[in-house]
């Protein structure tokens, strides 16, 4: 145990960081909380009242929630499906004795250090235009017909450009993992006899359990807030096609000047993030103990 | 024989591997190539691999027609200045926390990292409000603050995994021998946290290069980083392929150096330690 003379240093050069993190995560929600409660639009002067649950009423029963709700859920779990089955298959298998795994590792994960505005537009422009993509193209030679994805398909379209995105974060963590594993356990299974199917299911994929629950955690906390993948290709279209939570409130609140209500929407974001971030610290606080 | 399957295993998991990697790497590779075209071969059909008359025009045309050294510039100084400012809070509470920790040293440690899951659109409407009243829409130091603060969270952390890692029988050894303390701290730690100190610098700069929500909601010209010029050409759809690709190539080639150079602590940063 420290001195008591380190523990008032340690105090005080610990201060800054605890004040600036308190006034960031305190002020600006509270503000949110207090708008969420009063009639505030912009363009109106004659704003400020309080309105009691008004806000929330409002926002809820509102259809654009529903259908953003569900929205958010779609997006969130399939980008979670995709990049959880592809990154434990695609790191099982990097994991295997690979000539130039070095520059393999440079492929898979480059997409993960690509700005959500570029990767977005180089899928909607340069891959899924439907005349002149190199999907169309595709689609084409093999005798088909292309896709016009941001028109019929726009969600599938933002899901796969998100999942493009995230692969690589859950490729890296789980290959970490894997190569923690004990490989005397693997050719023990192997001795006795199991094939490879049950040793992948019974120790890879049970060795993989609890870094698949940190990467579902992680990811989900970020993919409740996707935004820049939608502002640049659909602006939540067509229709409210490709609105998740974090575009709606946002263009409640700069396109439509709703301060009120999309504050209100602000506070549902924050308890739905809250619910998954409450497993993440927990699962955390365990780890830092140990 | 069992040299010759494992040859077989090889060549397959090599093949497998190496398909599976060109396919999720593609999109980057095409998009480069799209910026050596002109914009006429960048949207042909058949589409053109690498038959096609290579040309820097659009490298030259990007610059002079949106300025992009500016948006480049604003890129370097917000990120880079968040980094900084956050690395000089963080290092020394990272360091009391792993040095010295307290009773509360393991709630304050998480309760930082929750504040880092509070989702950004929660804030946005005072934030922007109140930088719309404070004059800080669309400015550097404005952006810095947030992606400052947004970060600082994930910064300590790492700091402190990596300050936990440093062996304390040392630092006991140095202070046996009658080391004060600001003698431990620049001879003896400082050697050791630089590396540490180095990731956490990079892996923090790329994720404030490529940060796309505050960016994208509080700056729109003057403080414009690169994240906010690409989303410029989302309206003009067509003609543009070759550009948007020379802009986004140089937006993402030094983050993609800097990024593949910390690819190992990325798991450390983002997991907090979670996985090691």
């Amino acid at each position: 145990m420290a001195t008591r003379q380190t523990q008032i240093l340690g105090r005080s050069v610990t201060a800054p960081s605890v004040l600036l993190l308190l006034a960031w995560s305190l002020a600006p929600l509270a503000a949110t909380i207090y708008f969420s409660f009063t009639y505030y639009n912009l363009l109106n002067p004659a704003s400020g009242q309080f309105v009691g649950i008004d806000n929330y009423s409002y926002f809820l029963t509102d259809p654009a929630f529903l259908a953003s709700l569900k929205n958010t859920l779609v997006l969130v779990g399939s980008v979670l499906v995709i990049t959880v089955v592809l990154g434990t298959l695609v790191a099982v298998l990097m994991n295997q004795p690979v000539i130039g795994l070095n520059i393999v590792r440079l492929m898979v994960i480059a997409p993960f250090f690509v700005m959500p505005t570029v990767s977005a537009l180089v899928w909607k422009n340069l891959l899924m235009h439907p005349v002149s993509g190199l999907f169309a193209w595709i689609a084409n030679s093999l005798g088909l017909h292309p896709i016009d994805w941001f028109a019929n398909a726009p969600m599938l379209a933002v899901i796969l450009i998100v999942a493009w995105q995230w692969l690589p974060f859950a490729t890296l963590i789980l290959l970490t993992a894997l190569q923690s594993l004990d490989g005397e356990q693997l050719e023990a299974a192997e001795m006795d006899g199991a094939g490879p199917f049950s040793t992948f299911f019974y120790i890879t994929l049970a060795h993989l359990a609890r870094p698949i629950t940190v990467v579902i955690l992680i990811e989900t906390i970020f993919l409740l807030s996707v935004f820049a993948e939608i502002f640049v290709t659909t602006g939540g279209g067509p229709g409210l096609a490709t609105t998740n939570i974090a575009f709606l409130i946002y263009s409640q609140a700069l396109i439509q000047y709703d301060v009120g209500g999309a504050s209100a929407g602000g506070i549902v974001a924050v308890i739905l993030a809250n619910i998954v971030a409450t497993f993440l610290v927990r699962l955390v606080g365990k780890n830092l103990e140990a | 024989m069992a040299r010759a399957t494992s040859r077989t295993r090889i060549a397959v998991s090599t093949a497998a591997a190496w398909i599976v990697g060109l396919a999720i790497f593609f999109p980057i590779l095409w998009m480069v190539l799209a910026s050596f075209k002109t914009e006429l071969d960048a949207f042909a059909i058949p589409p053109k691999f690498l038959f096609f008359d290579w040309t820097l025009e659009n490298y030259g045309v990007v610059q002079k027609r949106s300025d992009y050294v500016l948006h480049a510039y604003n890129s370097i100084v917000i990120a880079g200045g968040a980094t900084l400012i956050a690395l000089l809070i963080a290092i020394p509470a990272a360091w009391a926390m792993a040095f010295a920790p307290t009773k509360r040293t393991r709630g304050t440690l998480l309760w930082m990292l929750s504040t880092k899951m509070m989702p950004p659109v929660g804030v946005l409407v005072p934030m922007y409000l109140f930088f719309r009243d404070v004059g800080l829409l669309d400015t550097r130091a404005g952006l810095i603050g947030v992606l400052c603060l947004g970060n600082l969270p994930i910064v300590i952390w790492m700091l402190f995994t990596y300050f936990k890692e440093v062996p304390k029988d040392i630092l006991e050894a140095a202070r046996m021998d009658g080391a004060t303390l600001a003698k431990e701290l620049i001879f003896v730690l400082a050697p050791m946290s630089v590396p540490g100190i180095a990731s956490t610098l990079l892996l923090n700069f790329i994720l404030a290069w490529n940060e796309a929500f505050w960016t994208l909601n509080l700056s729109s010209a003057d403080a414009a980083p690169l994240t906010v010029f690409i989303a410029s050409y989302s309206s003009p759809e067509g003609l543009f392929w070759a550009k948007l690709s020379a802009a986004s190539t140089l937006a993402i080639a030094p983050i993609l150096v800097l990024g593949w150079l910390s690819q190992r602590q990325l798991v450390r940063g983002l997991t907090f330690g979670a996985v090691k």
